[in-house]
Parts: C-alpha cells; sequence; structure tokens
C-alpha cells in the first residue's frame, strides 16, 4: 500500500490500493443508487407498519391495515358467493326439470355443475364420466336407479348405501355363493344363461337350465326377461353393459359374493344449488331421460 | 457523516466483517424463527386433535417410506381454489403430532390434506392397486404390494414411545396397548372397546382393505382416511390475526 498520489487535480481520491502501479479511485456511490436503498429502508419500515409483521410476547402486531391472509380468503370467498347468490337461488327454486329450459339458469347449472363434478365426482366416475369398473358411466343410457334429473337428484342428494343418510339409495343381492344359497352347479347354470341374455354365445344346455335357477331366484329384482328394475337398483342384465364386467369369472365373483358399490350422500358436503348444478350437469352429459 | 466513515474499518478487516455478517444473519433468522416459539398464537387451540392410533401411525411410516410426500402435499393454503377444492384452510394444530410434518412442496398428484372420508375404503384400494383403473389420466405408480404385505405391529409400541418422547401425548396405557389397539382397529369383529376409550368414538374401525389380516394397505387407507377429519370445524371460529 503506497500513499496517494493524485496524478490531476480534478481527480478523486485513491482508495490507496496499487496494483502494479494501477490504482483504484475512492468514487462515492452514484447518487440514484444511494437514494433508492434509502427509500427502500423507508418503505420497508412502512410496510411493517401497514401489514402483520413484528413478533410480540402473545402474538405478532397485526397491522393499522388490518389484513390478513385469512381475513382475505374469507372475503374473496364471500364476493364469490354474493355475485353467485341471484343464480343460485333462483337454481334452488327452480322445477327440477325446468332448469334445462331456462337458456341463462340451465347454462349456469351446467358450467358450475362441471366444476362441482371435476372437483368431487371425477375421481370414482372418470374426468369425462365414462366411469370405471365398478363405477357406472355416466355418458350412456343405461342407469341403476333412474337418469331423470329428478332421479339424478335424489341420487346425488342421498348417495347409495352409506350411513351419512337415512334415505339413501339401498339394494342388496344376496350373496348366492358365500351364503349357500345356491348349489356351485346352479351357480354354473345361471351365469351362462345371463351371459346368453345379451348375446353371449354359451353351453345351451346350461343356458336352459339356468333360465329356470334365474327365474326362481333372480327374475324377482332383475325381471323375468333381465331388463332389470331401477325402482330396486336392480341392473339390466340384457343390454351387454356391465358394471363389474360380463364375463364368466366376473359374472361368478358377481353372483357368489355380491357387489356393493358405494356413493357418499352429497347434502352433507355440497349446498343445494351445488347439486343440483351437478344434477344438471350429469343429466345433459348424453344419458339424460 | 462520521459513523458511516467507520464502515470503512470493516470493509478493511475480512475477519471483523465475517463475524459481523454472521451476527446480522443471526439476527434475522432468530426475529423470524424464534418468536414462533412462544408467541401463543402460533399453534391456535381447536377440539377434535387427537395423537394417531397405531394403525394410522403404521399407515404414516408407509406413507413416508413410499415416499408419497414426494408428490402429495398435506397443506391447504388459505386461498379460494384450494379452499373450495380441497377444504377448509389447514390449520398448524392439524399437524402438531407430526414428526416430521408431512406438508409436502410438490403437487404432482392432488393435495391430501382433507382426504379422509371422501373416498369410499374400496375405491383407496383399487387405487392402490392401479390407479390408473379409477383415474385414467393419473401417474402415480401401482402400490399393489401393499396389500400383500402383512405386518402384525411388533415394533409399534417402539415407535409410539419414540413420539412420545417428541411431545405427542401417548399415554402409558397407549403405549402398554399399542400392538392389540393395532390388531383391533383392522377387525371389526374384534373387541375395540378399549381402542375407542383411548383414541376417541371417531375412531374408524373398519376391515380397511377388505382381505383378512392386517396388511400395510389397511395402515395406509387408515391413515388415509382420518387425515383432516379430526378438527371439529363447527367449533372453530379463526382467529384473523395470523
Amino acid at each position: 500500500m503506497s500513499k496517494p498520489v493524485k496524478k490531476y487535480d480534478d481527480d478523486p481520491n485513491t482508495t490507496g490500493h496499487t496494483w502494479d502501479g494501477i490504482e483504484e479511485f475512492d468514487n462515492p456511490m452514484p447518487r440514484w443508487w444511494l437514494w433508492t436503498l434509502y427509500a427502500t429502508i423507508i418503505w420497508g419500515i412502512g410496510y411493517t407498519i401497514a401489514y402483520p409483521a413484528w413478533p410480540m410476547l402473545n402474538s405478532a402486531t397485526a397491522g393499522v391495515l388490518g389484513w390478513s391472509t385469512r381475513g382475505d380468503v374469507a372475503a374473496e370467498i364471500q364476493a364469490v358467493n354474493e355475485a353467485n347468490a341471484p343464480m343460485n337461488a333462483k337454481l334452488e327454486a327452480a322445477e327440477l326439470t325446468a332448469i334445462a329450459g331456462d337458456a341463462d339458469l340451465g347454462s349456469y347449472a351446467v358450467s358450475s355443475g362441471s366444476a362441482v363434478f371435476k372437483t368431487w365426482c371425477a375421481q370414482c366416475h372418470g374426468s369425462g364420466a365414462a366411469g370405471a369398473k365398478g363405477y357406472p358411466n355416466l355418458l350412456d343410457d343405461d342407469w341403476l336407479w333412474g337418469g331423470s334429473v329428478e332421479e339424478i337428484h335424489e341420487t346425488v342428494t342421498h348417495g347409495i348405501r352409506n350411513e351419512d343418510s337415512d334415505d339413501a339409495r339401498y339394494s342388496e343381492m344376496p350373496a348366492f355363493g358365500r351364503d349357500e344359497l345356491l348349489e356351485k352347479e346352479e351357480i354354473d347354470q345361471v351365469v351362462n344363461f345371463v351371459m346368453s341374455l345379451s348375446g353371449e354365445a354359451q353351453d345351451a344346455s346350461k343356458v336352459e337350465a339356468g333360465a329356470v335357477v334365474f327365474e326362481d331366484n333372480c327374475a324377482s329384482c332383475h325381471m323375468e326377461d333381465g331388463t332389470g328394475d331401477r325402482s330396486q337398483g336392480a341392473p339390466n342384465l340384457a343390454d351387454a353393459i356391465w358394471l363389474y364386467g360380463g364375463d364368466y369369472a366376473a359374472l361368478s365373483e358377481t353372483v357368489n359374493n355380491a357387489r356393493y358399490g358405494v356413493m357418499p350422500a352429497w347434502n352433507t358436503r355440497l349446498t343445494e344449488a351445488q347439486i343440483r348444478a351437478v344434477s344438471s350437469y350429469v343429466h345433459q352429459l348424453g344419458g339424460g331421460e | 457523516m462520521a459513523i458511516l466513515d467507520k464502515h470503512k474499518i470493516l470493509e478493511t478487516n475480512a475477519t471483523l466483517l465475517l463475524i459481523c455478517s454472521f451476527l446480522v444473519v443471526t439476527i434475522g433468522g432468530l426475529v423470524q424463527i424464534a418468536p414462533l416459539f412462544w408467541l401463543e398464537n402460533t399453534i391456535e387451540k381447536v377440539e377434535g386433535m387427537r395423537p394417531y392410533t397405531p394403525l394410522e401411525m403404521t399407515g404414516r411410516e408407509v406413507y413416508i417410506r413410499e415416499g408419497c410426500y414426494t408428490c402429495h402435499s398435506q397443506m391447504i393454503r388459505p386461498m379460494r381454489d384450494e379452499v373450495e377444492r380441497y377444504g377448509h384452510y389447514s390449520l398448524a394444530a392439524e399437524s402438531m403430532y407430526d414428526h416430521p410434518f408431512q406438508w409436502g412442496s410438490k403437487r404432482t398428484g392432488p393435495d391430501l390434506a382433507r382426504v379422509g372420508g371422501r373416498y369410499s375404503d374400496e375405491w383407496h384400494v383399487d387405487h392402490l392397486r392401479d390407479p390408473q383403473s379409477v383415474v385414467p389420466e393419473s401417474v402415480m405408480p401401482k402400490y399393489s404390494f401393499l396389500e400383500r404385505k402383512m405386518i402384525d405391529g411388533k415394533y409399534i409400541g417402539d415407535l409410539l414411545a419414540a413420539n412420545a418422547m417428541l411431545g405427542t401425548p401417548y399415554t402409558e396405557e397407549m403405549l402398554a396397548s399399542a400392538q392389540a389397539d393395532f390388531k383391533a382397529q383392522a377387525d371389526p369383529d374384534s373387541d375395540y372397546d378399549g381402542l375407542l376409550e383411548r383414541y376417541g368414538d371417531k375412531v374408524s374401525v373398519r376391515n380397511f382393505d377388505g382381505q383378512p389380516g392386517v396388511s400395510e394397505a389397511d395402515a395406509l387407507i387408515a391413515y388415509l382416511q382420518m387425515l383432516g377429519t379430526l378438527v371439529d370445524f363447527s367449533t372453530f371460529t379463526p382467529d384473523a390475526n395470523r
């Protein structure tokens, strides 16, 4: 470190550092930079006064603006609810069957119902409502409990085989094999018969014997021609649409142990307007009656 | 300004600069972190939180072992879209018995903080076995091996004791009957009165995977079906000041 030497009179002072004869000027920080720094410090102090910031003994300072994350989200939800309130009130007051006919109400119901469906229903029925094995397809004409908008509304409201609602849809097919209501041979025959209903070629002698077993044990719910009974939630067995599979193994499993799919009662989680919206949405997907 | 001129002393002494930088960072850290240990409203008082049952605790271990947290968060942020999709935003109290918490930081799959009671047990079995069978667009791997891996809860007492050391209020009785409670929760035909007495009536006692014996799938589903269901929101009033 050598002593600073000015080459010209108007040179700033040097820092005194010299490397191989090269000296470093001791220029002040640019003024714009300094003032920006001071401004951010002042802004920072103002920010901690305006918004929640400083930890005290029991809680942090609340800030003079009274803003909070929780208050913010509550206000935002309230604003959206208030904006939708007139349409929701109209939706709740309307006849279910009249919703689709009203252009405004119908499009509101379908678009808000679509959002409800994607949030709450898609996980089982699929994001396109095509269902999966064990979870009904809502696009086709085949309905377990009825496909009118009123029936769909009833199913969504109370669900199927749950403890949430006393009015839940309930049907209980006997487990013919497990509870030893039918012999193994009879089950073999009736499965062959049921497969023949939808045109799957089967052993003719078994089909004939199965028809008798079917009439004695199954026809009271599934009807003599196997077309089912929606009032009992008994599926149509003659339309080649299967919830749990229509091959020999799947049908044997169904007859042996029965199947008890469940659906929650949505009136415990959704508002009436949301239930009506999602019912309207499902109704217009293609299978609605 | 004289005091600013003194800054030159810092700038020209590397060791002094290092020490002072460290002090500044320490103060910043203390101001942000330390108050959480004394502020009374860090964890608000809520009704319904209870220590996890031995079976749920086992399910939680499976959840951690399989790295579920790398794709699923358990933290519903206070934003309208999240609250409408997942339910009430998460409270600090809801992770008070989590050692460590499972908030996660990435959502390849959905948030699971309130997945409890949202699907049937059968759905969970189908979904763990083959996620694409119920959600075709899912990229989740298959976990069908969980239902084949039977467990007897031999070390569950030790796990509960370790959590008790970390502050979870497991009683001596809970620790002593851990293995019995573990088995009882997955068997609705067992005598599970003791389990309900120790952990509350809301504990679900079911054969979660629908198969005999206690498998890892039983434990995981028991854990998932409990998530987010403990706090009684009918008695909860949000304190705005947080």
